[in-house]
């Protein structure tokens, strides 16, 4: 029975390259999300910093919405609701598109801390040395608001490269989509997974550290 | 745009998504109180545990923050398959969970338990309050102060991340939904509606949790 074809094969190097190319996508459409998201978060934590209450009900409240659903439904609704006003997007499309505004929504909230910290005596001395807003925004406020939330911003940005696992419902092969597909053809679960955990860790846990470094001596 | 929206089955299907919202609470309950418990327990072993108990307290905590929760929902399902332990999506899902919140709880608590000074246990001996009243009356109150805005988050998390359970079989909100939508293909429909469903769950427990603590920290 040596040629016959089998539903199962065992783990081979070719499955490394597979999963390591998912990998790439993992990234890819994080870097994607987190660069449109962290811009378009920027924007919309300065409106709502700025504005009093037009832009807290409006955006404010769509942002909410965005924060208090699951991921996983955000995907699915937009992925199936796009056709019906009859965009064509594919899974990496739509994932980016949902990632984006998931972590505009978590941006936001991070800018509009750091435009806080900032405080309004220094901006006010900043405005009557002169400067004017844009200027103190410039060189006031987002130097100093940036230390302020950096490393929350880190942690946003950690979040989402492990949110992006959920991109895998829409059948966009990334990391663990990959796992699984190789796990049902393999049958080696615990080997598998143990290599995929152990990509995201190796990301995720020398940036958290450092973020918390960063935080510590900018705190002290 | 030439779609006819059909909301109607949708609503026909109302009470038992209503019942799945409800299981989806039940889980994401329980996994808090098993992550409040095992995460204290973590918490205290990285402070003043022995070496060894304090470097697996410091490796549950970083695996649970560092890799995603789906991750860590497919090793309690198909990891553990490996040893011959298949586990419900029920329990699948609960352990998931509660391994996530016991990790970011744990990271929280200690934060929180750091914040008193030390030089307030002693003040508080001094003053001739036992070990027990001490942390009663004096560590607890204010470590919760601290703590409780994070365990609200982790509680709303821990309902967001429940909705993983439709990816390993488990048939609570999101699994409910997707198991009606696949069979009368209105897949918009049911789940804008699942999502209204989650984002007042979500609300109440914010309003409760606003309300709880509102009687709790008076001073």
């Amino acid at each position: 029975m040596s040629n016959s074809a089998s539903f199962f094969t065992d783990f081979q190097a070719t499955d490394l390259l597979f999963l390591g190319e998912a990998a790439g996508r993992t990234l890819g459409i994080s870097a994607v999300s987190i660069t449109i998201g962290t811009i378009l978060g920027c924007i919309f934590g300065w409106a709502l910093q700025a504005s009093r209450w037009f832009a807290q009900a409006t955006i404010g409240t769509v942002l909410d919405v965005f924060r208090s659903v699951p991921l996983i439904i955000q995907l699915i609704l937009f992925y199936n609701f796009f056709p019906i006003i009859g965009w064509k997007m594919g899974p990496f499309a739509a994932g980016a598109f949902v990632l984006s505004l998931y972590t505009a929504a978590l941006v936001a909230n991070v800018v509009r801390g750091g435009i806080d910290a900032v405080g309004i005596p220094m901006r006010r001395a900043a405005r009557s040395l002169g400067m004017s807003y844009w200027q103190d925004l410039r060189y006031v406020v987002w130097p100093i608001g940036l230390r302020a939330v950096f490393p929350s911003w880190v942690g946003v940005a950690l979040s989402v490269i492990k949110d992006s696992a959920l991109v895998s419902v829409l059948g966009y092969l990334e990391l663990l989509r990959a796992s699984q597909i190789l796990i049902t053809r393999t049958q080696e679960p615990f080997i598998i997974l143990a290599c995929a955990g152990a990509f995201y860790f190796a990301l995720s846990y020398p940036l958290s550290k450092y973020s918390k470094k960063l935080e510590e001596g900018w705190t002290s | 745009m030439d779609y006819n929206f059909h909301w109607r089955p949708v609503f026909r299907k109302l009470p038992e998504l209503l019942e799945a919202g409800l299981l989806t609470l039940e889980v994401a309950v329980l996994s808090m109180v098993l992550g409040i418990t095992i995460g204290l327990g973590l918490a205290l072993l990285r402070m003043k545990g022995p070496t060894p108990l304090r470097q697996i307290a410091t490796t549950w905590v970083e695996i649970a923050r560092n890799t995603p929760a789906l991750f860590q929902l497919f090793f309690f399902g198909f990891g553990l398959g490996a040893f011959g332990l298949h586990l419900s999506p029920y329990l699948i899902v609960l352990a998931g969970l509660t391994f996530n919140n016991a990790g970011y709880l744990a990271e929280n608590f200690r934060g929180g338990f750091l914040a008193v000074p030390e030089t307030q246990v002693r003040a508080a001996r001094s003053l001739g309050m036992t070990a027990v009243q001490t942390y009663v009356r004096i560590i607890i109150p204010q470590v919760l102060k601290i703590v409780y805005h994070p365990m609200t988050n982790q509680m709303v998390w821990a309902v967001l991340m429940s909705s993983l359970g439709m990816l390993v079989g488990f048939r609570e909100l999101s699994g409910e939904t997707q198991f009606f939508a696949s069979k009368t293909y209105r897949i918009f429909e049911y789940f804008a509606v699942t999502a209204v469903i989650y984002y007042v769950i979500v609300k109440i427990i914010l309003l409760a949790s606003n309300l709880v603590a509102r009687r709790l920290f008076k001073y």
